[in-house]
């Protein structure tokens, strides 16, 4: 008796959502399978790949990443590097050092970055902010007025922000918008209703349910997208199909796996290979659960990711 | 196939004579039928019709043990389900044309730590037959004599039964039998009583090969997946996984082996993306060419995560964490001893390079917030844990309270007048700055 093979094929999908413009733009999203499950229906939009690249530029980083991006002094130089990163498929901006707590760098200065960013580069781009919540909005809604037209998306709106943040990327401009919670379903859910109830188009809100590093309290980000999956495409849960986008490195270059110095433990050995373990390592969890769409920093880790994926799809 | 409680009910004995230590048999049906008694609890059942539940009260996926280590045994596809239950084990490879399989064997042993009250180690050493005869033996009894488990990687039936006789107190897996060499192998696994590997080059071949060997009454396996391609091997995993556990096809509820060494040699990034990926998705036992403290921080931080309990929180052992060097002297700063706050915490701190002596109190693994509206975390079990572990052991009398019960304040100051309480930040990534500024 041969083995009887089930597909689990659902009747409902997961949105599309394209970032980007012209050749290089990106679809996320789409399929109506399980992350990966190639074998029970073609998964058409493989998940994508994206670059970090902070506005501290190369301040912290580890030696072989310092020197693929030796000689760049802008994030603009570095974008245009990062785009020959081999796997690469859109290109992510964090303006960390806007923190009004830090560096307080000017809304102005950070629109400046992107517009250079978006002229040096044809990728499709992400904008993500600094954590502070009136901050980020401000940083939001001018990118997406300087960047009209670019189809960028802006990560992320959260509770305490999403109608300046949706009103501005998502309705004034047409920019596609983040939707972050923190590792719950039912957050994650309600966030989207509320952009959508703003008026927010439902096909132009990606989600970030959360991220966390492997081992440290990881399983819930697991059982998030396990759920948000399950919920979207095995109950037709239409408010919990947009596609899923994790920055990744934002979270794991800051535990201590990825930062003590070899000098600190010897036994752990090079300190960017632990880091790159980390952030792979992470990121494949990430997808595995769910995930259409990850951020991380490192070169290797971009293209090992994009060969796991399309080794997969 | 699962059974309802009412058709236990009509093979009960109906007599509701509370022996079970249920108040009738229609209550005990429903609680066997839901897992959770077993029905030789009941004194009256019938001899034939515990044989016919016991078969289909069976568990889809049987467990495996290897030594002290278990394998499958998994009812559930996701964990927020129920719960995983055996947890991913992780091999190395050395096989016997390596020129430097003493440098592998060496190396594997270099990964061994504790996190939050688990080993990690590499649990099995997976050795290969290449070219056999006394060599592969050799290896074999190297791999056994270092008190991890052992996996014979070998085809070749005269060659296994040299390397079994050689390492037979270990009890080593049997890695494997094909379609050429089933029946002989199998004679093997069964003189030697060990778990057989069964290998095919796709999935049907794969299933009628298990099929086959139940046949010849062996019950105690193990499935590869495909070494052929990636894409192969994750389709294999799953499919295998759900089979058993989805559609209740016993043939493949076994656990499987993937040899992530062999689906990306020399890639030591990616076979840390494919532990991951298998790690996640159905891989019971993983093999890879290293494991690297760069590989096994973020593997086995994973697998820690992963197959937690998720009805029981991750707990850490209470008491006293000197962190940056923190002597008798440095200031001390408690929180609860839920495992993630315990991470998060204590990272920051170390980020702030600023001596603290971390205390963490018995608080039922809740966080802050939630173990103090349970009252697990209260000014009374603070001064008590104070008084009892801290104060005999750490001259600072200066003790940070996080800033989330900044409302104890009071309490805790009354209850411990040697102390200088202070209140704390509210979040973890403020703790760097607080306690840089604090020093000075």
């Amino acid at each position: 008796m041969p083995f009887k093979k089930t597909p689990q094929k659902f009747a409902a999908a997961m949105k599309t959502v394209e970032l980007g413009t012209g050749d290089k733009k990106i679809v996320l999203g789409g399929e109506s399978v399980l992350p990966f499950y190639s074998f029970d229906a073609p998964i058409e939009n493989a998940p994508k790949v994206g670059v970090e690249i902070v506005d501290t530029l190369l301040e912290g980083a580890p030696a072989q990443m310092k020197e693929f991006y030796a000689g760049c002094e802008t994030m603009a130089d570095m974008a245009k590097k990062a785009a020959t990163i081999e796997g690469v498929d859109f290109i992510t901006l964090r303006f960390e050092s806007a923190d009004p707590n830090g560096a307080d760098t000017s809304v102005e200065e950070c629109v400046a970055n992107a517009k250079a960013v978006s002229e040096a580069v044809d990728l499709p781009l992400v904008i993500m902010g600094c954590k502070n919540n009136e901050k980020d909005a401000q940083i939001f809604d001018k990118c997406s007025e300087a960047l009209a037209g670019k189809n960028i998306l802006v990560l992320a709106a959260k509770e305490e922000n999403y109608k300046a943040v949706g009103a501005a990327a998502g309705l004034a401009y047409n920019q596609k918008v983040g939707a972050e919670s923190s590792v719950d379903i039912n957050l994650a859910k309600q966030l989207n209703v509320l952009m959508t109830q703003l008026g927010v188009n439902a096909d132009s809100i990606v989600m970030n349910p959360g991220s966390a590093t492997a081992g440290y309290g990881f399983e819930y980000v697991i059982s998030t997208l396990d759920r948000i999956r399950l919920a979207a495409l095995g109950q037709n849960d239409t408010t919990l199909q947009m596609p899923i986008i994790t920055p990744v490195a934002s979270e794991t270059w800051n535990v201590k796996e990825s930062m003590a110095s070899e000098a600190d433990m010897p036994e752990w050995g090079d300190v960017e290979t632990r880091g790159i373990d980390m952030e792979v390592a992470t990121a494949t969890a990430v997808l595995a659960a769910g995930s259409h769409g990850v951020i991380v920093r490192h070169p290797q880790s971009v293209t090992t990711l994009s060969k796991l994926i399309h080794a997969l799809i | 196939m699962a059974l309802k409680g009412i058709d236990i009910f009509k093979m009960s004995p109906k007599k509701n004579c509370k022996e079970c230590g249920v108040p009738t048999c229609m209550a005990f049906s429903m609680k066997v039928a839901a897992g959770a008694l077993p029905i030789e609890k009941c004194p009256y059942m019938g001899e034939d019709v515990i044989a016919k539940l016991s078969e289909a009260t069976a568990p889809p996926m049987k467990t495996i043990k290897a030594g002290d280590l278990s394998m499958g045994g998994e009812t559930v596809l996701f964990r927020h389900e129920k719960t995983f239950v055996s947890k991913t084990l992780y091999a190395v490879n050395v096989s016997d044309d390596m020129e430097n399989a003493d440098q592998v064997l060496a190396d594997l042993q270099k990964v061994d730590y504790e996190r939050i009250g688990e080993r990690e180690y590499v649990e099995f050493i997976n050795v290969t037959r290449v070219n056999g005869g006394d060599a592969f033996v050799e290896l074999a009894k190297k791999a056994a004599g270092l008190g991890r488990q052992v996996i014979l990687n070998v085809e070749c039936p005269a060659c296994a039964e040299a390397a079994l006789e050689a390492i037979k107190d270990a009890k080593p897996i049997l890695n494997g039998a094909t379609v050429e060499n089933a029946e002989k192998m199998n004679e093997l696994a069964a003189k030697y009583g060990v778990v057989l590997g069964v290998k095919a080059a796709d999935l049907d071949t794969l299933y009628d090969l298990t099929a086959k060997i139940e046949g010849m009454g062996n019950k105690n396996l193990i499935l590869n997946v495909s070494t052929a391609s990636i894409k192969e091997a994750f389709a294999d995993a799953v499919q295998i996984r759900r089979a058993a556990l989805k559609n209740t096809d016993r043939t493949f509820g076994y656990p499987a082996i993937v040899d992530v060494a062999a689906l990306a040699p020399g890639d030591q990034a990616m076979q840390t993306a494919l532990a991951s990926l298998f790690t996640m998705k159905y891989g019971s036992i993983v093999i890879m060419e290293t494991m690297t403290y760069a590989q096994a921080l973020p593997l086995y931080g994973l697998r820690q995560n992963l197959f937690t309990d998720p009805q029981k929180p991750m707990k850490v052992e209470p008491g006293i964490y000197p962190l940056n060097g923190a002597d008798e002297n440095a200031p001390c700063a408690i929180t609860v001893d839920f495992a993630l706050t315990y991470f998060v915490v204590s990272g920051e701190m170390e980020r702030s390079g600023v001596p603290v002596n971390l205390l963490i109190s018995d608080a039922g693994g809740y966080s802050v917030l939630t173990a103090w509206a349970a009252g697990k975390l209260s000014s009374s079990s603070i001064a008590k844990f104070v008084k009892e572990t801290v104060e005999p052991k750490v001259k600072s009398r200066t003790l940070i309270l996080p800033g989330k019960v900044a409302v104890l304040k009071g309490e805790v100051q009354d209850k411990l007048p040697d102390w200088n309480v202070v209140i704390g930040p509210r979040e973890a990534v403020e703790l760097v700055q607080y306690l840089k500024e604090f020093n000075n």
